[in-house]
């Protein structure tokens, strides 16, 4: 028992919620303490644009303000975000969303993953999830009441799931599936085949697939399969998308859910009552992000694009075996010839080198022997962090 | 391709081939190739630094001018654009639209080395018939770098 649980001699850890107890603390969050004490620290720790928002973007929130426009909206989003938005999935996807009845603006994405789990899962029932993936999955999942089952992958199939490696885990109370591509940690893009068989085999055991598309701009020298696409899907997938890493809007808290207009009409009952409407400025922004927002967008991706190659090459030129991921803004490298944990590996580079990744078994157990590094950093600084790593991985032997 | 390595060079001129080649996916020797090609073919004209002066105690002033010339028959504006940028104190000029029609950049030690640059230099060509100075106070913005830029390391640490 810590200090903190225990004030004035009474014990508040029986008095949480089992299901809040029950999940464990994110495991690196002591790291990320150590690493938030630590000066002259290069992090490739954290998951987001290092980019401010667009300033036009900025600039119509802004006005917004200056405007008075500052009062609650809509509980789903202001009408104008919302057909904005639908527009914006027809021309990318030619996907039809009603913006009156099939669209749900929401606190982020993370809002959008926790109200579909609650909207959809009873007490006990299963849902899916690859492993290694982003750690909120399974909280998500387990605060709802759910239990979560991981699929597991391997590196050998670019961290790939297929719907052979599902069907022995479904069972009888498996209700849905959760996925994320392109994928945090790996960067991993899925084959369009590969997704098309994962989505005949939900529909044919009655699962609804969730499917966390917010990295869906950020692929590299391939297109984007949105899931709802794909033929039988739309009527059982639960599209999440959201603004924070394509705008680099991360701390504007924005992001949406469409689907099925009753799984989104049972969602927006739960946003009603929890949050009633996503921020009004945000919302502001976001239709400003989706109107013009288009070749800010581009430039961004073109330069992760350029650090993902800078970063795959260089850390298989210190000795770190990397396969190269396709999507999002990480590269999953191996660490096994070093002999260490992937937590034993992070310690020691940021205690030693000051470089900050993160241990690949905070994203499940098939994490375990890599660590996640983001590229969203100055290239500056990613030759730099290079440096220091193949510093380093020389004093063990390893170049 | 060309394109892409020129712009990866105009932000930063200190890439390597074997950097740029990484960036763009392409090969080293090609890249090289590409570079002393455009070196050759005056498409990259210099190497340098963008450099925050203000930072620096060395007395330096900066001044903007703006020149009224008369167009020569045949020469046009060139002719006495062309006499003017010999001057060293000229860093930059440029053909503009509008009110006035040279934009001059000029640097110098104090202001008297600006005022006679303009009095004794710039005004008595021929064809001048007047410019306009404007000091410069203070630089926000170089070459699409902000000088001081408030908003470096406002990145938070949050798990995950």
């Amino acid at each position: 028992m810590t200090i903190n649980s225990k004030i004035q001699g009474i014990d508040y850890s029986n008095r949480l919620a089992r299901r809040v107890g029950d999940i464990a603390p994110s495991g690196i969050r002591k790291f990320f303490d150590l690493l938030a004490s630590m000066d002259g620290v290069i992090s490739l720790g954290i998951g987001e644009p290092d980019y401010p928002t667009p300033f036009h973007i900025r600039e119509a929130a802004i006005s917004s303000i200056e405007d008075g426009f500052t009062m609650y909206t809509s509980n789903t989003g202001i009408p104008e975000l919302r057909q904005e938005l639908s527009k914006h999935l027809k021309t990318s996807y030619n996907l039809d969303y009603n913006p009156d009845s099939q669209v749900l603006i929401t606190v982020g994405v993370s809002e959008a993953m926790d109200l579909a789990a609650r909207a959809l899962l009873d007490p006990g029932d299963e849902v899916l999830i690859p492993d290694p993936c982003y750690v909120s999955y399974s909280a998500c999942v387990a605060l709802a009441g759910g239990i979560p089952v991981m699929i597991p992958t391997r590196e050998e199939d670019r961290f790939e799931i297929s719907a052979e490696g599902i069907e022995p885990l479904i069972s009888s109370r498996t209700k849905a599936i959760l996925i994320g591509y392109p994928a945090n940690p790996t960067g991993t893009v899925m084959p369009r085949k590969k997704l098309e068989d994962i989505v005949n085999l939900a529909r044919r055991r009655g699962l609804i697939v969730i499917s966390d598309e917010i990295y869906s701009r950020l692929v590299y020298g391939c297109e984007h399969t949105c899931i709802a696409t794909l033929p039988g899907a739309y009527e059982n997938t639960v599209f999440l998308g959201g603004f924070s890493k394509e705008y680099a809007m991360t701390g504007w808290r924005i992001g949406y859910a469409v689907g099925p207009s009753s799984i989104i009409a049972a969602m927006t009952k739960i946003h009603q009552y929890t949050i009633m409407c996503a921020p009004t400025m945000s919302q502001v922004g976001a239709i400003e992000a989706l109107r013009n927002g288009e070749k800010s967008a581009d430039e961004m991706v073109a330069d992760y694009n350029r650090r993902r190659l800078v970063m795959v090459k260089g850390l298989c030129d210190i000795g770190l075996s990397c396969f190269k991921p396709q999507g999002a803004f990480y590269v999953f490298p191996s660490i096994k010839t070093t002999g260490m944990s992937s937590e034993e590996f992070a310690h020691a580079l940021l205690m030693e080198e000051k470089v900050a990744v993160v241990p690949g078994n905070a994203f499940g157990r098939c994490g375990e022997g890599y660590v996640r590094c983001c590229y969203a950093t100055s290239l500056k600084e990613l030759y730099e962090a290079l440096e220091r790593m193949e510093r380093f991985l020389k004093r063990r032997g390893i170049d | 391709m060309l394109n892409k390595v020129l712009r990866l060079l105009e932000d930063d001129g200190r890439l390597t081939p074997e950097q740029i080649a990484t960036m763009l996916g392409s090969e080293t020797a090609e890249v090289k190739q590409l570079i002393s090609q455009a070196e050759k073919d005056g498409l990259i004209l210099k190497y340098k630094a963008v450099v925050n002066w203000d930072k620096i105690a060395e007395e330096q002033v900066w001044a903007i001018i703006e020149v009224r010339v008369t167009p020569q028959m045949k020469a046009g504006f060139d002719a006495i654009a062309e006499r003017i940028y010999q001057f060293p104190e000229a860093r930059t000029v440029m053909l503009v639209s509008g009110t006035y029609d040279l934009a001059i950049i000029v640097t110098a030690r104090n202001m008297h080395e600006v005022a006679s640059f303009v009095t004794h230099r710039l005004a008595p060509i021929e064809g001048v018939q007047g410019t306009t100075t404007h000091f410069l106070l203070k630089r926000y913005k170089e070459d699409g770098v902000v000088l001081d830029d408030k908003n470096k390391g406002m990145r938070q640490q949050v798990v995950l």
